[in-house]
């Protein structure tokens, strides 16, 4: 389907990689448009697990690590306003509920945006992933029906095609593979293990790859007030 | 970080003994875990800047090492380390990494609070 204009789309998503895996060819559609794209990522992901072995960081450098990544990859996609939030990675669901609405809502006032995509609530699989939908889902809500922005929301527990259905916004991101590409790879820590060129790729990896290059899928959250 | 050396990793764990350390422990198998097996039970924990004092620090055994802090009134110890450093800021960083080079387990040591 055809991306509509927007006002001004905002990206919330907890760990720098998630938005270049889920939405790396929307956002660059939407800035090749001219549409003003912000990304508020709320933690630099320092609770990443992959090292490698031999390892190339520790605990304590990878953060500066994703972060120069994040950097990068929003460069790929054309993100010109690039918030880092400065929570820590794996606490995010712990924080008070109200502070991490008025983060949310702190933004949408700032920026006032048509658009915002984010995790869907309960489909999100990471802890971190669930809080981060749960603030923005509370935010929206609060704010009068006629003016609230649209949300896209991100699923992908192994039941959320059984519990949501086939998702209604699939975006052919196929003519931006490339910036996608660009911007998984500048994710180097956390996407090397995919990005490499490799013989003894499976049929069925090679699908799922394909798809991740090709396609973005979002389910319209709605709310029932 | 390179491969536990244990006289090397000892030495550095008797540096840290009896003075005020804020340590980082933190065990994990990923949040993905029971994502991509259902059947997995995942469990974890996570400790960052808790300052102790430990009055003797062992590394043991073959890789992957034990490492065990004794305390006035208790224990901290963890399992499966394989690589340690001392980091440029002096700080004492200890992980297990597993055959994929993905973190398992960490412990670090610091005379100063890590970054938040």
């Amino acid at each position: 389907m055809t991306l509509q204009p927007e006002r001004h789309v905002l990206v919330v998503f907890p760990h720098p990689d998630d938005e270049a895996f889920s939405s790396a060819g929307t956002i660059r559609l939407y800035r090749n448009m001219g549409v003003p794209v912000t990304y508020a990522c709320l933690t630099l992901g320092e609770m990443g697990r992959n090292l490698g072995n031999p390892p190339f960081a520790t605990r304590e450098s990878l953060p500066e690590i994703r972060r120069k990544e994040l950097i990068a990859a929003c460069e790929a996609m054309g993100i010109e306003d690039l918030r880092m939030m400065g929570l820590r990675d794996k606490t995010v669901e712990f924080e008070d509920d109200e502070k991490m609405v008025k983060l949310v809502t702190d933004l949408i006032d700032e920026i006032n945006p048509s658009l915002i995509i984010t995790f869907y609530p309960g489909f999100a699989v990471h802890p971190d992933h669930e809080a981060t939908g749960r603030a923005v889902v509370e935010a929206v809500r609060r704010i009068p029906k006629e003016s609230r922005p649209r949300i896209y929301a991100v699923g992908f527990a192994n039941n959320t095609m059984t519990k949501l259905g086939v998702p209604p916004i699939v975006h052919d991101v196929s003519s931006v593979r490339k910036d996608k590409e660009a911007a998984l790879r500048a994710h180097n820590s956390q996407t090397a293990w995919m990005m490499q060129e490799t013989q003894h790729r499976s049929e069925e990896e090679t699908t799922k790859l394909d798809s991740w290059f090709n396609v973005e899928s979002y389910y319209l959250y709605t709310f029932e007030d | 970080m390179k491969e536990v050396n244990i006289s090397e990793l000892q030495g550095l764990l008797n540096s840290f003994a009896n003075k005020d350390v804020f340590i980082h422990l933190e065990t994990t198998n990923g949040s993905y875990a029971s994502h991509y097996d259902e059947k997995f039970f995942n469990a974890g924990a996570f400790i960052r800047n808790a300052k102790i004092r430990y009055e003797l620090g062992k590394v043991v055994g073959e890789s992957p090492h034990r490492v065990g802090l004794k305390m006035e009134h208790g224990w901290v110890y963890a399992q499966g380390i394989t690589h340690f450093t001392l980091d440029e800021q002096g700080r004492l960083l200890m992980a297990g990494l597993d055959y994929s080079g993905k973190l398992a387990v960490a412990l670090e040591i610091s005379e100063t609070p890590f970054t938040y």
